[in-house]
């Protein structure tokens, strides 16, 4: 007979002995530190500065194992890049677990392990945390909600609201590597290519960026809705056109192919370790240099500048020599049929 | 020779023939494919391009999504579809609302995969929702064919169509002028450049089967535009790395074998004569007009205002839809034409 303990069971969550042995036995060891392991009802921090960045996202991801990573990696990546865009240093994390009956406990503990890695390479703490076991409906089910707290950085601003006619548009690295590895998991598709995400934390990167050119003007990590929605909220909320050509994007070959395949536009595909820039004009070599010191930045490019009119739009200059809008994404990325 | 040079022909050609010219793209794929690599933004003005009833999400009728949607609604019943398809809005509500208020509504990729969900499935009816072209046929095809006598609980609600019949239906209607065809890349791979030789014949009307790179099209309409100005009307292939005139004779053999021609309703266009694909009366058993025929469907209505009919026809641009990015958006889609990623209104949002 198998142990009772290799799946998840209601009582897991019901706060008892089942929740604090899992606790003890597959939480605790692997988000090893001292603030964590008194159990309080609240972690107690002492911080440097009370000028503070605050953020919470929760992760939904299915499936919970992808090419390139998992859904406790993104659970600490997107929180950790959302404060780091804001230019502050990502310090304490909160960690709320909810997971469905019948899920796997090997799998509990493969999630938490690659938690702790991530974190571990974000330099960042999960100090305060939660579990909850929610009855069993489609199955396999794990949710993660994180919250973060970061110091936020005197004298840098990257508002999206920033950009100026005359700026540069720059980008990290390759575009729609996350969305397109997530997509082809899910929908069991075997690509002859093997397509990884780039779910990373960008922390260290941004932060020895901002070392290098405090002035960078805005920051943004092109996640759900991609390239289009990020350089659609510059445009708007700095009431500029953001122009890129399409010849300067890096898109890998394979993620072009899947997206060719699967009617998608690269453009409105997630990354979750990538990083949009706005710059001065004058601050563009110092900025690319700054990235591409960074293993996570070495594919950085320019891909476009800002001009003063049409406000609010994003044009695209294409491969074919032609011009058009890049809008919003609208809804769920859907494989067209024919 | 390069985008430029290849611009450059296009507008000496347009000069030659001394009017005004009107090419219909009738795959939703190229509709696409012209705004998307910002080919539209290149041709003279005296060039311009319609898009037709080429996406398969938007011409499928309202009475056909309603349907489907009560089928769904059924207690131990999954519906499975093409992604877009999900969204359209029906005359009461989408599959999507259904989904969320309980029916089981899964996307899927392919007819096959559902076949495959039917056989783990095996005290449940999944039914696959059989929409597209002769692209999209072939897999239904196989399988039913593999389905029946083995797979009982798996059926087809279908309203597959074929391409021509529905060109020469625009031509022979005459709202208006067509001076040429951009023929589907993908459908021509099945049915080959052959199926539209009747077009030439009857309406000297010029067609050229063209790939869906942004080079590809450019070259198409450059030769469709060579045509016009020598005054012929011939079927060309510009697609040559994947079509041949006689096509893909095995794939047309399976969906001879389990579809016959039938009439078919368009959104739009009503019913064309031989425009659609019936499954044939040996997998009746797998069919779910026959299956669900208790189920009534009270009459469908579109959505009043939509224009999506005539931006089907190409008689109106979706410029002209009263609705159109005011009551009608991608977010909020009135007509299917807005819903589908290759309908011509999400394009002109999207893109113009």
């Amino acid at each position: 007979m198998k142990s009772a303990d290799d799946i998840i069971l209601l009582s897991h969550g019901g706060g008892g002995t089942r929740t604090s042995e899992l606790l003890k036995s597959v939480i605790l060891p692997v988000l090893d530190n001292p603030v964590l392991a008194k159990l309080d009802d609240a972690a107690c921090l002492s911080l440097p500065s009370s000028e503070l960045a605050f953020t919470t996202d929760s992760y939904v991801v299915k499936p919970l194992f992808f090419p390139g990573g998992d859904i406790g990696r993104l659970a600490v990546c997107g929180t950790v890049n959302d404060l780091a865009m804001q230019g502050s240093k990502p310090r304490y994390l909160g960690l709320g677990l909810i997971l469905e009956e019948g899920l796997r406990v090997a799998d509990v503990r493969r999630v938490v392990e690659s938690i702790a890695r991530a974190a571990k390479e974000a330099e960042v703490e999960v100090v305060t945390g939660d579990t909850k076991v929610v009855e069993r409906s489609a199955g396999g089910g794990l949710f993660i909600n994180t919250s973060g707290i970061g110091i936020r950085r005197a004298g840098v601003d990257t508002h999206v609201s920033n950009a100026r006619p005359g700026d540069v548009v720059i980008v990290s690295g390759s575009v729609g590597d996350h969305g397109v590895a997530v997509m082809s998991a899910r929908e069991g598709l075997n690509f002859q290519a093997h397509i990884e995400s780039d779910v990373a934390p960008l922390a260290g990167m941004i932060g020895r960026l901002l070392d290098a050119v405090p002035g960078v003007r805005c920051l943004r990590d092109p996640t759900r809705g991609g390239l289009a929605a990020a350089l659609n909220d510059i445009a708007r909320a700095s009431s500029v056109c953001v122009r890129i050509r399409e010849q300067a994007i890096p898109v890998r070959e394979e993620v072009r192919g899947a997206c060719s395949l699967l009617g998608f536009d690269p453009l409105e595909v997630a990354n979750e370790g990538k990083a949009l820039i706005v710059c001065g004009a004058a601050d563009e070599e110092r900025v690319l240099a700054a990235l591409r010191a960074d293993p996570l930045g070495g594919e950085a490019r320019a891909i476009g500048c800002v001009t003063a009119d049409p406000r609010g739009r994003v044009l695209l200059e294409t491969a074919l020599g032609g011009e058009r809008m890049v809008d919003v994404p609208t809804g769920e990325n859907l494989p067209r049929i024919c | 020779m390069n985008g430029k040079q290849q611009v450059e022909e296009i507008r000496e050609l347009s000069d030659r023939i001394g009017r005004p010219v009107r090419l219909m793209e009738v795959c939703g794929t190229h509709t696409m494919s012209a705004f998307r690599t910002g080919l539209r933004s290149l041709l003279p003005p005296e060039v311009s391009l319609l898009s037709g009833p080429g996406c398969p999400v938007c011409v499928t009728s309202n009475a056909f999504l309603d349907r489907a949607i009560a089928i769904a609604r059924r207690p131990g019943t999954i519906v499975t579809t093409f992604g877009d398809m999900i969204r359209v809005p029906g005359t009461e509500t989408s599959l999507e609302r259904a989904r969320a208020e309980g029916a089981q509504v899964r996307v899927v990729y392919s007819a096959l995969d559902t076949l495959k969900l039917a056989r783990a499935n095996p005290r449940v009816d999944v039914v696959f929702l059989g929409v597209g072209f002769e692209t999209t046929v072939p897999g239904t095809a196989l399988a039913l064919r593999d389905a029946i006598d083995r797979v009982p609980n798996f059926r087809v609600l279908c309203a597959h169509k074929t391409m021509p019949q529905a060109m020469a239906a625009l031509l022979r209607g005459g709202e208006l002028r067509i001076d040429g065809f951009i023929c589907p890349g993908h459908v021509s791979v099945i049915i080959g450049s052959q199926a539209y030789e009747f077009i030439c014949r009857e309406f000297k009307t010029p067609c050229v089967v063209t790939g869906f790179e942004g080079r590809d099209m450019l070259a198409g309409i450059t030769m469709l535009l060579r045509q016009l100005a020598e005054s012929r009307a011939e079927v060309e292939i510009q697609y040559t790395r994947a079509v041949r005139r006689e096509g893909n004779a095995r794939a047309r053999t399976v969906v001879e074998e389990v579809f016959e021609e039938s009439d078919e309703t368009w959104r739009g266009l009503g019913i064309i004569p031989r425009s659609g694909l019936a499954i044939r009366p040996r997998f009746r058993a797998h069919d779910a007009f026959f299956c669900y025929e208790e189920i009534k469907v009270p009459e469908s209505k579109d959505p009043r205002g939509c224009a999506c009919g005539d931006v089907l026809r190409g008689a109106k641009s979706p410029r002209e839809c009263l609705l159109f990015r005011k009551k009608c958006t991608p977010d909020h889609p009135v007509g299917a034409c807005m819903v589908s990623s290759e309908g011509t209104c999400a394009a002109y949002y999207r893109y113009e």
